[in-house]
Order: structure tokens, then sequence, then C-alpha cells
């Protein structure tokens, strides 16, 4: 399979940048809806990439999020700097959260992030250094195997 | 060709292509490549915007004229809510129907009281559901065709419960043929509309199937002489008139209405069809999930902002609230019965019929391999473009021009800016062509 049948594009996300929060994962959707990727799967990809991208502006500094596709999957991986997170097994619990009280307020934070990004993926990996950054890879498939 | 009918029509007489329309289009619909607008069929949703953008008047909403009620035995007008928000404080109700009778229908239905009957329903439903939220309801057909052709993942969250006006209309049909001994055909039910969106749910429901509805005669068109038949009529007094009224039914007429009427803690309305976009795109992103229940109107403030309303939304929209305000200070609630609501809830007397699908725009290419490279092509065209949606290619934004490029309805030399870089290129090769011609040699020869 050559390299033309793969859509690679990079997204840089801002941590605190609440004003623009989703506008990535609304780009990525709206590009995989042209291409006539299954409702399904778009609906899948929004979730997962929506959340990761609000886990930079919530938690980190700064963030790359790279998002592939090919006929057969769809990959994010989403790189940042930021404070790491200590206890990743506890990270993936459902309702842990250490978003503050005034992120609460706001509807976030309800410690589903992580937990829901790794229900809507094929594949998950994370890997986080605290007082350097997190990196996530997220691959979905087009085809269910 | 015509796979989906419309309730818009360009008049392309009156078109001298100014390309208002274009630009005002939320689903990017309109192209103005020969001098007058084109309506792309699949992705019109409807909405009516372009008919009041258009400074030509030429985009026309195809509603029934007020003649249509000659084709029937017997007619029933059942006026939408907003209605009753068209024409001062002091004018309620029973006195708009009154006039409605004297215009020329035979009959007037108040459709508060389905109105009061699908808002229970309403309720029961969210009271029993268990699913993904927020539940979205479906009496607006402009968000009803957004959904099926831009967010066809959302599809499920339609409330499967039938609008008041198709309610009303199997309803009262079926009485009055009853009674009166006439076929269900002699009898016209007909909507009297705030937006030309209705007549597409009439003609062509969003789930397939027939409507209940005869058709639909424009609010405007209706307007004056109504006016006139309301005066010197012999109906109860403000007071007696009031207290017939079901709070329930009120709520329909603006955003965020149906919520407050039912007291729903946990539901949120959004109007104008931009507004809309923005909330679907946090559904879809997995936000909202807390909300119950989503208010979602094409137009601002809902149905009263509908463009076939005379009066400023507003103040349409300041009566009607205020009215609900009214009833709830005096406790006044002619409702329907929740006992009867709950028990033809249970046989299934609200649910629709038929299941909405999708109806997603076509793809780049059915191929996903070669969708990806269209999507590559798309993307470097509309890098090299000046982004700045000047629109004289006839397509609404530089993004969209660089589709209809790739999908081949418009050619890359269209743009005003790549058209001399073309030029230059040509002339560029003409010359080396020239000055590589065996003539043009010998020429050069001859002069050294």
């Amino acid at each position: 399979m050559g390299i033309d049948y793969q859509i690679e594009q990079k997204f840089e996300i801002k941590g605190g940048d609440f004003g623009n929060a989703g506008s990535v994962s609304t780009k990525i959707k709206d590009k995989l809806k042209e291409i006539g990727i299954p409702s399904s799967i778009v609906r899948r990809v929004a979730i997962a990439t929506y959340e990761a991208e609000m886990n930079i502006v919530m938690y980190a500094y700064h963030g790359i999020l790279n998002f592939v596709l090919t006929p057969q999957q769809i990959k994010i991986i989403v790189d940042d700097k930021g404070p790491g997170i200590e206890d990743i097994g506890l990270a993936m619990q459902e309702g842990y959260s250490t978003a503050t009280e005034e992120m609460r307020e706001m509807g976030f934070g309800a410690g589903m992030g992580l937990p829901n990004i790794k229900k809507n993926s094929d594949e998950f990996e994370i890997t986080s250094q605290v007082n350097k950054g997190t990196k996530l890879k997220i691959v979905i498939y087009l085809n269910k195997r | 060709m015509n796979q989906y009918y419309h309730s818009i029509y360009l008049n392309e007489k009156k078109c001298e292509g100014r390309m208002r329309c274009m630009r005002v289009c939320p689903t990017q619909a309109i192209r103005v490549r020969t001098g007058k607008a084109e309506i792309i069929e699949e992705r019109c949703i409807d909405c009516g915007e372009c008919i009041n953008a258009c400074p030509n008047n030429a985009i026309i909403p195809l509603t029934d004229p007020f003649t249509t009620i000659s084709k029937f035995k017997y007619t029933i007008a059942i006026p939408s809510p907003a209605l009753y928000a068209q024409f001062g404080r002091k004018i309620l109700p029973d006195r708009v129907l009154e006039g409605l009778k004297k215009i020329g229908f035979n009959d007037a239905y108040d459709v508060a009281q389905s109105c009061g009957e699908v808002s229970f329903a309403i309720q029961e439903y969210l009271g029993e559901y268990k699913g993904t939220k927020p539940l979205i309801l479906s009496s607006c057909p402009t968000v009803v065709r957004l959904i099926q052709v831009k967010y066809p993942a959302l599809i499920d969250l339609i409330m499967p419960i039938e609008t008041p006006r198709e309610v009303a209309g199997r309803e009262i049909k079926e009485k009055k043929s009853k009674k009166l001994g006439l076929g269900i055909d002699d009898i016209g039910a007909i909507y009297l509309t705030p937006c030309p969106a209705k007549m597409i749910s009439i003609k062509q429901p969003a789930e397939g199937g027939k409507s209940h509805l005869d058709g639909a005669i424009s609010i405007k068109d209706i307007y004056a002489p109504l006016l006139s038949a309301m005066e010197n009529l012999n109906i109860p007094s403000y007071k007696s008139s009031l207290e017939n009224l079901c709070i329930l039914g009120l709520g329909w007429a603006i955003a965020g209405g149906i919520s407050r009427t039912l007291k729903l803690k946990n539901s949120l309305a959004v109007s104008g069809l931009r507004n809309v976009i923005k909330v679907l795109d946090d559904i879809e992103n997995g936000k909202l999930k807390n909300i119950d229940f989503l208010e979602a109107y094409s137009c601002l403030e809902g149905c009263v902002g509908g463009s076939l309303t005379v009066e400023n939304v507003y103040i349409s929209y300041n009566k009607i609230f205020q009215l609900i305000e009214t009833l709830e200070i005096k406790k006044i609630k002619a409702c329907p019965d929740i006992r009867e609501v709950r028990k033809r809830y249970r046989e299934n007397f609200y649910f629709r019929k038929e299941k909405i699908y999708p109806r997603p725009l076509k793809p780049l290419h059915p191929d996903i391999s070669k969708a990806i490279i269209k999507m590559k092509e798309k993307d470097e065209i509309y890098q090299s473009l000046p982004k700045i949606d000047c629109g004289a290619c006839g397509s609404p934004t530089c993004f969209t021009f660089a589709e209809d490029v790739v999908r081949g309805e418009a050619k890359i030399t269209d743009c005003i800016f790549k058209f001399p870089e073309k030029f230059e290129q040509i002339s560029k090769e003409l010359i080396e062509l020239m000055r590589s011609s065996p003539y043009h040699q010998s020429r050069i020869k001859k002069e050294e």
C-alpha cells in the first residue's frame, strides 16, 4: 500500500485554550464524513479525539495530535508536554479525576476521559513520565476484524 | 433527479446571481456558476435562510395557496401555536380559531391540545429511556434533515414520538369522518405554517410514509384576511378564554417552552441553525451526555421566528412567554388528562410508525482508498487558494471550491486568482514552444 493512500495531519493544541477546545475533533470529524467513513466509526473517533484534546487543554502546557488515516485504520498519536500521570492504573479508572472544582462546574473532569478513549478505540496505549508529559496511541479499525 | 422534495423554489427570471443566498446557506447547498443560483438538492435542508437573504425575492417558499381548501369537501385549519403569537396580547387562541372559520375553513382545531398530549408523551418517554443522551426533539423538520445529512451518527437520538401537528391531523380527520360520514380523503387538514420546512414534512416525511396533513398555508398569506375576520366576533371574555388555555400547548411556539411548561430540570434549548450545528457537534464529540432533552429549532427563538411569520420575533416570543407566565401564576392547567395520555402512550399511540434513516452526503469516492486520494488533492488545492472566500468562482468558500474541483464540478481556473497563474503558465509554454521551433531557431541564427 503506497503512501498515496494515506492522509496525515498534525494539530497543535494549547494548554488552557478552552476557547478552541473541540475544534480539532470537529475538523477530523468533517474530513472523515466527507471521505465517507461510516458514521458509527466517525462517532468513536470524535469522542476519542475530543477527550484527548480536552486532556491537553485541561492539564498539559502544550500538545501535538497527529492523525493518520489509511484505508484500513485511523491512528491518532497524542503527545503532550505537561505534568504527566503518576499512577496510570488509577487514571484509567472510571470516575477518577484530578480536575479542579471549577473544571467540574463546567461539566469537565467527570473522570471518564481516558476510560472513554479506551472504550472507543480498538488499540490503546498510554505512556507517561511525571513532569515531562503523556503519550497516547489510539487506533480505530475501519473494518472490524 | 428530484429524489428529495424541497419547499424552496428558485425563480430564475428574478435571480440576478447576487450570491447572498450562497453566502448564508449553512450547508453550502448553493452555487452561482452561470449567473444564476443553483440549489444542490441533496445538501439542502430547507432551512429557508436563503429566502430571507435574497434581495430580489427570487427564492420562493413553496406553500399551498389559500385556494387549496376548495380541493376538499370539508377543511380543517390546524394552526401552528406560532400563529397565536402574531396578534396583540388580548387576542387569545379562541378568537383566532373563530376567525379562521370566518375566512373559509369549515373548522379550526387547536393544536395546543395535541401539543399538550405530546408533551406528556415526551415526559413519559424521558422517564423510561435508558440509552445515550440527550434525546432530540423531532418537531423541527430542518433539524431532523440536518441530522440525517450531516450528523447521521446522532439519528437514534431523535425522539421517536410523533409531532403534535401529525397527531392532531390524524385525530381530527378520523373524528370528523365518523361524525360527518365523509371519507378520510374528503377531509383536508391544512396546517398553518410559520416556515416552509413544515411543507417538506407533509409532502415527504423524513421517516417515509404519509403525512396526516394535506397541505400547508403560510401564516403570511392568511394574516391580513384573518386579522379583519377577528373583529366583531362573539366570543367569551378574555378571562374565561384564558382559563381554557393549555399551558403545555403554548410551550411549543418558543424555544425552551416545552421544557419550561413540563418543568424539565435537565434540558437544553437551542435555536438558530448555526447554534444548532454547534450543539450537535458537541453531542457528537460525546459532550452533553448529562443533558436529558434537547429542544432544537432551526429558527431563532423557535417557531415564532419562522420566515413565514409576520410579527417581529421578539415581540411574538414575548407574547407567548408572558402568557405562559400568566398561566403559571394563575395556576391554570386546562391541559389533556395525563391518565388518558398515559393510557394511549402505552398503546403506542404517540410513537412514529416509521424509523428515520440517515441521508449522508455522497462521499468523495465510493472506494475509501480513492476517496483518501481525492481528499489529499482537495487539501492541496485548498492550500493553494487565496482563502478569502470571495465567491467569484461560484462556490461559497475556497474550501467548498476545492471540494467542487475534486468532485469534477468546477475547474481550478474558475478561481480568479488561479486563472492569471494558469494564463502565465500557458503563455510561457507557448513562448517555449515557439522558441523551440525550427523557424525560430533559424531566425536566431540569422540574427547572429
